[in-house]
């Protein structure tokens, strides 16, 4: 008890700290979920995505802030930045790259996301430079919040308190309503079960594979955006952010949208309460989590095992 | 294409490299890490032909490349240093063999390429043992018990390089054509017709893996010997994606093609970092989306295709 009454403080700091990066987390990865559900490709460029719509974003608060418009567009702004790289960048991408290498092997589809991982990372470097990007209005206009604990209160900033998890929330809710009660998300679900099955009743299924990568990557963007003002964009980013979001959604296991969100509460807080007692294992814990999960359930934490083909 | 004519191919090909790194010093250099990242994709083939993707094999061509920076000052022999630093690849290889051999397709791949990014930590963030992103630097060992220097150690590496490759390629082609090479293509298209007739298909892919583990080692020895300098960046999950490029670049599934990748993929790359700093990486999605979409067998596919057009014609 002791040690929980010296350490609590930064115990209570590193919860809040890893609720907000959790939240961004579950839109990169519940995104990279979507997407994988309807094509069976883990889109390595989906981490170029959320950099891409973290940076639109900072050029989005600095055209606001050197026009002298209102401060507050700025949380409009990280949305419209979210939506711009879905609509546009999402059905470029699936309509010219992805939909031409559809029913060839695995490893050439892999190869070509990887690819476009590639171009952009250095699209990334010839618009927006190799200087680190920040996006601090948003955070600057809310402030901070005393949070209670226990006697003591934390200072700690409004955006990652309520903006960041509240979206996630907001998103995952929306998410699960939208797939279950919804046409559009029921189809959507139709062709991630039984892509043929789909086709024979009437789906468009190449229709629907477009709207998904699009919504996906718009989801990837939407993380980005929200994290940009609380960290400053550098080359590089989006490799790290991949990652993070594989070993979310293996953690969770394929196809789930409330399981990646469990998996990236575990991995959001692994990392800020490791940041907090051993900070050279930050970087590793997420793997930790990943590697020991698969160890007892090789197909995720709550995946449904495939039947076995004979 | 034929044995022979694949075998004289071969050695054309060597013959020309021979060649190419005398006629341009500094191509010598390029041509030894082109050789030694062959040599590791050799691996990724194997895995290939059994329909696996592993992104994260660059962790055994880091492993090998620090356990030769940790033991070189103490044992500064090149040919110690390396059936070592391939021998302690390959058994982490077997290791985790044990434990990725239960997962397939994209379990497979992500759980490699997990345990990787955990390689690349510990490596990044244990500034006391691997001096961090700085890397090691290492002194320059005998080679034979003679000590070499400028360029007769850079051409003593070259053709260690280039006797590995041929070595490895060899038995490459003589793996893939004995029983346990050919259940591999069984693992890609039914495992459990392959188990059916009583073969064991984790011992079959666990072979494959602990094979590739020892010449990704093999690989990281010659990098390590060559740019004398380790960095944890050789095990960062983008380094192993390059390796799957380059197999693909070649031709999957084709022992030279895994050559004729790298040399490929490492001249294209100088070239471009050379002339256009910012854009190399954009250069080479691009190749690498032009071959995917376009050319689908790699630069082998190519040059098969331009040979039997020829023989029709």
């Amino acid at each position: 008890m002791a040690w929980l009454s010296e350490n609590g403080l930064l115990l209570g700091l590193a919860v809040l700290d890893g609720l907000a990066s959790a939240a961004a987390i579950f839109l990169v990865a519940v995104g990279l979920n979507l997407v994988f559900g309807v094509l069976r490709i883990l889109n390595v460029a989906h981490g170029s995505l959320y950099a891409i719509g973290a940076y639109t974003a900072a050029s989005f608060t600095l055209f606001l802030t050197a026009r002298g418009w209102p401060g507050w567009l700025s949380f409009p702004a990280l949305v419209l930045a979210a939506a711009l790289v879905g609509i546009i960048l999402g059905p470029l991408i699936e309509r010219l790259l992805l939909k031409r290498v559809e029913g060839q092997e695995p490893v050439l589809q892999l190869l070509v996301t990887f690819a476009l991982f590639m171009i952009l990372e250095d699209v990334q470097k010839l618009i927006w430079g190799v200087q680190p990007v920040a996006n601090e209005e948003p955070m600057r206009l809310l402030g901070t919040v005393d949070v209670p604990f226990g006697a003591d209160v934390i200072p700690f900033t409004a955006y990652q308190l309520f903006v960041l998890p509240g979206i996630a929330l907001l998103t995952l809710l929306g998410l699960a309503w939208f797939m279950r009660r919804t046409l559009t998300g029921r189809v959507i679900v139709a062709v991630t079960t039984d892509r043929e099955a789909a086709t024979s009743q009437g789906i468009d299924a190449a229709k629907v594979t477009m709207l998904t990568f699009a919504f996906g990557a718009a989801l990837a963007a939407l993380g980005g955006a929200l994290a940009s003002p609380t960290t400053s964009m550098v080359p590089g980013v989006g490799a790290s952010t991949i990652v993070l979001s594989f070993a979310v959604v293996a953690t969770a296991g394929l196809g789930q949208i409330e399981g990646a969100a469990i998996a990236a509460l575990m991995i959001g807080l692994g990392r800020s309460i490791a940041v907090y007692l051993e900070p050279e294992l930050e970087v590793v814990v997420p793997y930790l989590i990943m590697v020991l999960v698969l160890l007892v359930r090789p197909q995720g934490l709550f995946g449904i095992l495939e039947t076995r083909r004979i | 294409m034929s044995g022979r004519l694949e075998l004289l191919v071969g050695l054309l090909g060597a013959a020309l490299l021979v060649l190419l790194a005398w006629s341009v010093p500094w191509l010598r250099f390029v041509l030894t890490i082109a050789l030694a990242k062959g040599i590791t994709v050799l691996g990724i083939l194997l895995l290939l032909r059994a329909g696996q993707v592993s992104f994260g094999h660059a962790m055994y061509v880091a492993i090998a490349a620090y356990a030769v920076a940790f033991v070189a000052p103490w044992m500064p022999e090149a040919l110690l240093l390396l059936p070592m630093a391939a021998l302690v690849s390959a058994g982490v290889g077997l290791v985790i063999g044990l434990f990725v051999m239960r997962y397939r397709e994209i379990f497979f791949g992500m759980l490699n390429l997990a345990l990787s990014m955990v390689f690349y930590s510990l490596l990044e963030k244990l500034y006391t043992i691997t001096h961090g992103t700085d890397g090691i630097r290492l002194p320059v060992p005998r080679i034979a018990g003679a000590e070499l220097t400028g360029a007769s150690y850079e051409w003593a590496i070259f053709a260690l390089a280039l006797v590995l490759a041929i070595g490895f390629a060899v038995l490459v082609r003589v793996y893939l054509a004995a029983p346990l090479g050919q259940a591999l293509a069984g693992i890609k298209t039914r495992e459990a017709r392959l188990e059916f007739m009583g073969v064991p298909a984790r011992y079959v892919l666990l072979v494959a893996y602990v094979f590739s583990a020892l010449m990704a080692g093999s690989g990281g020895t010659i990098i390590a010997l060559t740019s004398r300098h380790v960095t944890p960046a050789l095990a960062y999950w983008t380094a192993s994606g390059e390796l799957v490029f380059i197999a693909i670049l070649g031709g999957a599934g084709s022992v030279l093609g895994a050559f004729l990748g790298a040399v490929v993929y490492e001249l294209t790359r100088v070239y471009a970092a050379a002339n256009l700093a910012d854009a190399w990486q954009m250069i080479l999605g691009v190749v690498l989306l032009l071959v995917i979409l376009f050319a689908p067998g790699g630069l082998v596919g190519i040059a098969r295709g331009l040979l039997l057009r020829r023989r029709t014609a």
